[in-house]
């Protein structure tokens, strides 16, 4: 296996673990479920987060300055989860939004988890404030009880009689008032109510404004701390050289020319290669250039992208496992008046945050300290325990923003600060290691997007009814053959690979939904919205190309099948409207598209306006439509929904990592190259109103804007372009 | 060895004089503000002011600068920074936030020559920073906002 560490045999006794961790052959086991609003939502109801004790201490600290901080447990690399946090609790507290701060929590999953991953602390699934809602609320709720408990006590009135307000707690009949803090000491001694009494939606006075951002003031002048700017006493930094092609392993290597290199101090082995330790990250670059190194490339991995796709569509045309089937959707297209077939492919794609990879870690009392921008800081513990030879809660991590993400930082082998750990102890945990990844590394390291291939066929009545849908997809699992498989992969489907597809909300008569799993060295991930960013092109664009097929309007069509769908319906609807869709009016080379996906439990719509030539695509405007249930901080979400354009667009209209012999071609942003501000539409976020239980919006703007875009085009120019990314030198223009 | 003058303050930093004035900066002088994203030059984290003049961090070696007077963000002052710093949080730019010291040093760089920037100008100015969280519409309406304060 390349880069996967596993942590070395012999494993450390099974005391060492937390409740529901084990471990089978040297590879960490943990009990992870991924416990999504948009998994089991159609299933069996809206997971239920509500079913969590009142933690006012683990989440709440009201100092005598009056300032009230959340100990937040999510990471939070760019979506804002810090200040959507910090607002539910200052709403059900009735604080002023301008004494609110945040803090990352510590590791600790006994307090901590994510109650959509289960026994794990860890962020993802665009989940931090739909598993945070009513933990919070209870947490801030509970905090003003005891507020209020204290100050009663003190003046010597009935709490009934205590009002807060603004940060305030005022008895109006005596005419006594104060801020919190003084009452910060008195009310942590008070018991803590079990079943405190949360708001109803009408009393609500921050949810659902526009709060500033609690990251602004840091982040406009170079004080926000990232991993990357963590600077211990006497730490040196690490760089990695590893294999040119994923399955190689290392013969040799010699680093005389490397130790001569100023401001080298030692060259030692890792699992995942040969660590070049210096005392600048200049110097250990340039150390890392100076080794010669030799490669065992017997088991590499020398496949091209093009063999690869050719791969992948001879598997399509097998029979594969069944992800979801209803009646005989066979039967269903063989009597159709009209049958349309597509395929879509879809490359590997790298996250590419802009802060590179990297973590420190130190000896540290009896255990270790990890600064990193932790994703999964229950994995994150335990792997790095096993390589260090200690336990779990010996490990401490502090958890720091992290410079985007995209799902990159959350992986079952903890990979990178996997890697710190085992620099550490390789140079005898004398120094702190900051072990860190060029940009080189990151684009040509692994861990992609799945590259993913689907091919549909779907008949047609007279009146352009679907009569009925195969659709079968190829691509890597993301979780088979991780610790994550017992747990979340059923019949050998995984879900991340036909989400989207296999539950699709479309009323259709009869379907079948195949997956082809494929085997190889390449690791891969979730990449934000995971399998929604390939299958929503696949579904939304097919669906185009069928209600032009029926002669019918691409919005009006769509809504005709989602007679059971009313948030996503809804959604469309007002994005049609914002955009004017019913009386669009195009020059010749430009056109709206349409485009509608379900993910992570939230629904989101886009219209595209694009104008099309000869091998070029402008995206001038996006109108987008979300629901979200209750909008938290409704700027924070158009925040997400402009980011989720710039993120996609790079991928829609250029990105891919690309295979020649089995090394990858794209190494930084030269070749890799992400949307620049040029290229950026003007993007308008439309917001649904609504009383449900909030979800995520990290991720769900991702999926709906490549086949927006792609049935713009067609609008455009009447020629269909479906696989990503997009191929503009076919574009003929008009 | 070679001296640098950041932010006011001259040092002597013990390296060679082709290191990459982005490494001196943050390892040795320990000023993280000023990003590493690429070193090579294509996304602009690494920007910071030599001699008043947006510069790559990553391309210029130590050696290159030693008579210039070199800004970071933490270092930036007047009446144009905090036009644009008020700007950004005014509308809240940031995400990750990780490019927006690159993205402020230029944003600065543009405003100190051009006094009404147009959409053409800022994407001129700026094309060269990459956000990866996608933030291009707000640095561009704060950037025009900035503009309209200093007007």
């Amino acid at each position: 296996m390349f880069h996967a560490l596993r942590a070395p045999a012999p494993v450390p006794s099974r005391r060492a673990f937390l409740a529901g961790a084990a471990t089978v052959g040297g590879a960490l086991v943990v009990g992870f479920h991924l416990d999504l609003p948009g998994t089991k939502a159609r299933a069996a109801g809206a997971p239920d987060f509500s079913k969590v004790p009142t933690q006012p201490n683990a989440f709440v600290r009201i100092a005598p300055d009056d300032s009230v901080t959340v100990l937040i447990k999510h990471l939070d690399m760019g979506q804002g989860n810090t200040t959507g946090l910090a607002t539910i609790v200052a709403e059900e507290l009735d604080a002023d939004w301008s004494q609110m701060r945040a803090a990352f929590a510590p590791a600790d999953a006994s307090l901590y988890a994510n109650l959509a991953f289960g026994p794990i602390q860890g962020t993802g699934g665009s989940t931090a404030v739909a598993n945070s809602w009513i933990q919070l609320r209870k947490a801030g709720a509970a905090a003003r009880a005891m507020l209020v408990a204290a100050a009663a006590a003190e003046w010597t009135v009935p709490a009934g009689e205590i009002t807060v307000e603004k940060g305030v707690l005022r008895h109006a009949r005596t005419g006594r008032e104060s801020r919190f803090g003084p009452f910060a000491a008195a009310a942590a001694a008070q018991p803590v109510p079990e079943n405190p009494r949360l708001k109803e939606p009408g009393e609500w006075r921050l949810i659902g404004t526009t709060l500033p951002r609690l990251d602004s003031e840091a982040k406009t002048t170079g004080r926000a701390v990232y991993a990357l700017d963590v600077r211990r006493p006497n730490q040196l930094t690490a760089v990695v050289a590893r294999a040119p092609r994923f399955g190689a392993t290392l013969r040799s290597v010699d680093d005389a020319a490397a130790r001569k290199v100023r401001g080298v101090v030692d060259v030692v082995r890792i699992p995942s290669g040969v660590a070049v330790v210096a005392r600048d990250t200049w110097s250990a670059m340039k150390g890392r250039e100076a080794l010669v190194l030799a490669w065992d490339e017997a088991g590499a991995d020398r496949r091209s992208s093009d063999a690869q796709l050719a791969a992948y569509r001879a598997l399509a045309a097998k029979p594969g496992l069944v992800a979801s089937r209803q009646g005989d959707a066979a039967a269903g297209i063989k009597n159709a008046a009209k049958v349309l077939e597509a395929e879509f492919s879809f490359p590997f794609l790298a996250h590419a945050p802009m802060e590179p990879l990297n973590a420190t870690i130190e000896k540290s009392g009896d255990g270790y300290l990890i600064h990193a921008g932790s994703q999964f800081q229950t994995i994150e513990q335990a792997v790095t325990a096993q390589i260090l030879g200690t336990t779990p809660d010996r490990i401490r991590i502090n958890t720091l923003w992290a410079g985007g993400s995209f799902g990159r930082r959350a992986t079952s082998s903890a990979d990178y600060i996997a890697e710190a750990a085992a620099v550490l102890k390789a140079t005898g945990e004398k120094n702190p290691i900051h072990l860190v990844w060029t940009r080189e590394d990151d684009i040509t390291g692994g861990y992609y997007r799945p590259a993913a291939y689907h091919r549909i066929r779907a008949g047609l009545d007279a009146q352009g009814g679907i009569t009925g849908w195969e659709h079968s997809i190829v691509g890597k699992s993301i979780l088979i053959g991780t610790p994550m498989e017992a747990m979340m992969v059923r019949n050998g489907v995984d879900a991340t690979t036909v989400e989207g597809a296999a539950d699709t909300p479309y009323a259709l008569p009869v379907y079948r939904f195949e997956v082809h799993n494929v085997r190889d060295a390449v690791p891969v991930l979730w990449w934000r919205s995971v399998g929604h960013s390939h299958t929503a092109q696949a579904m939304e664009v097919f669906i185009d190309e069928i209600a032009h097929a029926a002669g019918r309007d691409p919005v009006e069509y769509r809504l005709s099948l989602l007679q059971k769908a009313p948030r996503l319906s809804a959604a469309l609807r007002l994005a049609a409207d914002k955009a004017g869709w019913a009386g669009r009016q195009a020059k010749p080379g430009q056109g709206l598209g349409v485009a509608a996906h379900e993910s992570f439990g939230s629904y989101v719509a886009m219209v595209a306006d694009v104008t099309a030539e000869a091998g070029k695509v402008t995206v001038s405007r996006i109108v987008a439509a979300v629901d979200v249930g209750v909008a938290v901080n409704p700027d924070v979400i158009r925040a997400q929904v402009e980011g989720a354009v710039g993120f996609a667009l790079s991928a829609v209209l250029r990105n891919r990592i690309t295979f020649k012999d089995g090394a990858v071609q794209e190494t930084n942003f030269d070749a890799y190259e992400p949307t620049r501000m040029s290229e950026m539409p003007v993007v308008e976020v439309h917001i649904v109103p609504s009383t449900a239980a909030p979800t995520g919006i990290g991720e769900p703007g991702v999926p709906v804007l490549a086949p927006a875009i792609s049935n713009a085009i067609f609008a455009a120019t009447g020629q269909r372009l479906r696989s990503l990314p997009l191929d503009l030198a076919a574009l003929r223009g008009v | 060895m070679p001296k640098l003058t950041v932010n006011g303050t001259t040092h002597e930093v013990d390296a060679d004089p082709d290191m990459p004035l982005l490494w001196a900066i943050r390892d040795h002088l320990n000023l993280t503000g000023t990003k590493y994203g690429c070193g090579i030059a294509q996304c602009g984290a690494c920007t910071v002011h030599v001699d008043g003049q947006p510069a790559r961090a990553c391309q210029t070696r130590i050696g290159d600068v030693a008579e210039a007077k070199i800004t970071t963000i933490e270092g930036v002052s007047g009446r144009v920074a905090e036009a644009v710093q008020a700007a950004w949080r005014k509308l809240d730019v940031v995400q990750c936030g990780y490019c927006q010291s690159g993205q402020i040093m230029s944003a600065i760089g543009l405003l100190s020559e051009n006094k009404a920037p147009s959409d053409a100008d800022i994407a001129g100015a700026l094309d060269g920073n990459i956000c990866r969280c996608g933030t291009y519409q707000r640095i561009k309406a704060a950037v025009h906002d900035a503009a309209r304060s200093l007007a």
